[in-house]
């Protein structure tokens, strides 16, 4: 451990702005793109399902 | 053929791929999140002062794994976009597909630290320099990519024309990986200098080995979870796809 004390850790020496900002911005990204990621998968897979009954629904009615 | 060869193809086939994808996927995860945080317990907390950026250089464990991995995701992208070409495998537009978000990702977290990076050292966010045009092209390539797959409705067409733009595209990767020796840039040279003590090299070093993993491993994750989408999108007529949408068989 290199720091003394958590405020130092968080100062970054004067640097706080930039470092945090980018490690900020590094972990919004692989945070919020995996819940798009997967939110959209979902979806893909509920709006196939509904196709898929759809289809076989009027594929039943014009065998009628 | 031998047997290895055979296994191969057979994991080549979406019908095969969908549910193997689907059980790596946890794997990955906990790969990026163990080497996420060894490498930033070492790049935080263990890794000294730099004697001339002092905690600025800080900024190197997120820029060089994410610029790294923007051109990595971008070869990856290539030689899938080849593999399409000659051997007409229907799996390699799903992965081009799947990668370029997170490829586009990459390089604009590698533009943004960048700035970040520049501003307190360079006294500038942007400069015109070689490097940074390169990888500004490489995310407007990233970015032509999606949209000119998602224009074309016929996803074998969207391939083909995709796989096009990829592969001319790719002459662009040398020129970032190299701009620092071909032109007289502002951006650094080599990410670790050895010339500074040895063992506060080998401390940073690792430290970014070991983010440069999690970003890999990430990727891997997010690829992984993407091409399942769109391997279900494409095969929803095949009797494997509906089985699986209709709940007969495990997810």
């Amino acid at each position: 451990m290199i720091w003394n004390s958590f405020g130092e850790f968080l100062a970054m020496g004067g640097y706080a702005g930039y470092v945090w900002g980018s490690f900020g911005a590094t972990a919004l990204i692989m945070i919020v793109e995996p819940i798009l990621a997967r939110r959209r998968q979902k979806q893909t897979i509920a709006r196939l399902r509904r196709q898929m009954r759809a289809d076989t629904r009027s594929s039943l009615e014009s065998n009628e | 053929m031998n047997e290895r060869l055979i296994n191969i193809f057979r994991f080549a086939s979406p019908a095969t791929f969908y549910p193997l994808a689907g059980r790596m996927i946890p794997w990955f995860v906990a790969l990026t999140v163990l080497f996420g945080a060894a490498g930033l317990w070492l790049g935080l907390f263990v890794a000294p002062t730099d004697f001339q950026q002092g905690e600025g250089y800080r900024i190197i464990f997120v820029h060089v794994p994410a610029s790294w991995m923007s051109m990595f995701i971008y070869l990856v992208m290539a030689f899938w976009a080849a593999v399409g070409f000659t051997l007409n495998t229907r799996l390699s537009g799903m992965m081009t597909q799947a990668l370029a978000p997170t490829g586009a990702l990459m390089a604009f977290l590698s533009l943004w630290t960048g700035a970040l990076w520049g501003k307190p050292m360079w006294g500038a966010w942007w400069v015109w320099d070689a490097r940074l045009t390169s990888e500004l092209i490489l995310l407007f390539l990233y970015i032509g990519f999606i949209a000119l797959t998602s224009a074309i409705d016929d996803p074998r067409r969207a391939d083909k024309a995709g796989g096009i733009l990829l592969l001319v595209g790719v002459v662009n990767i040398p020129i970032i990986y190299f701009s620092v020796k071909w032109w007289n840039t502002l951006h650094q040279g080599s990410s670790v200098s050895l010339t500074r003590s040895p063992s506060m090299a080998a401390i940073m070093l690792w430290g970014m080995l070991l983010m440069a993993l999690c970003f890999w491993m990430y990727s891997i994750a997010l690829a992984l979870v993407r091409v399942r989408g769109i391997i279900l999108e494409r095969e929803r007529h095949t009797d494997w796809a509906k089985a699986i949408l209709s709940g007969e068989t495990a997810r």
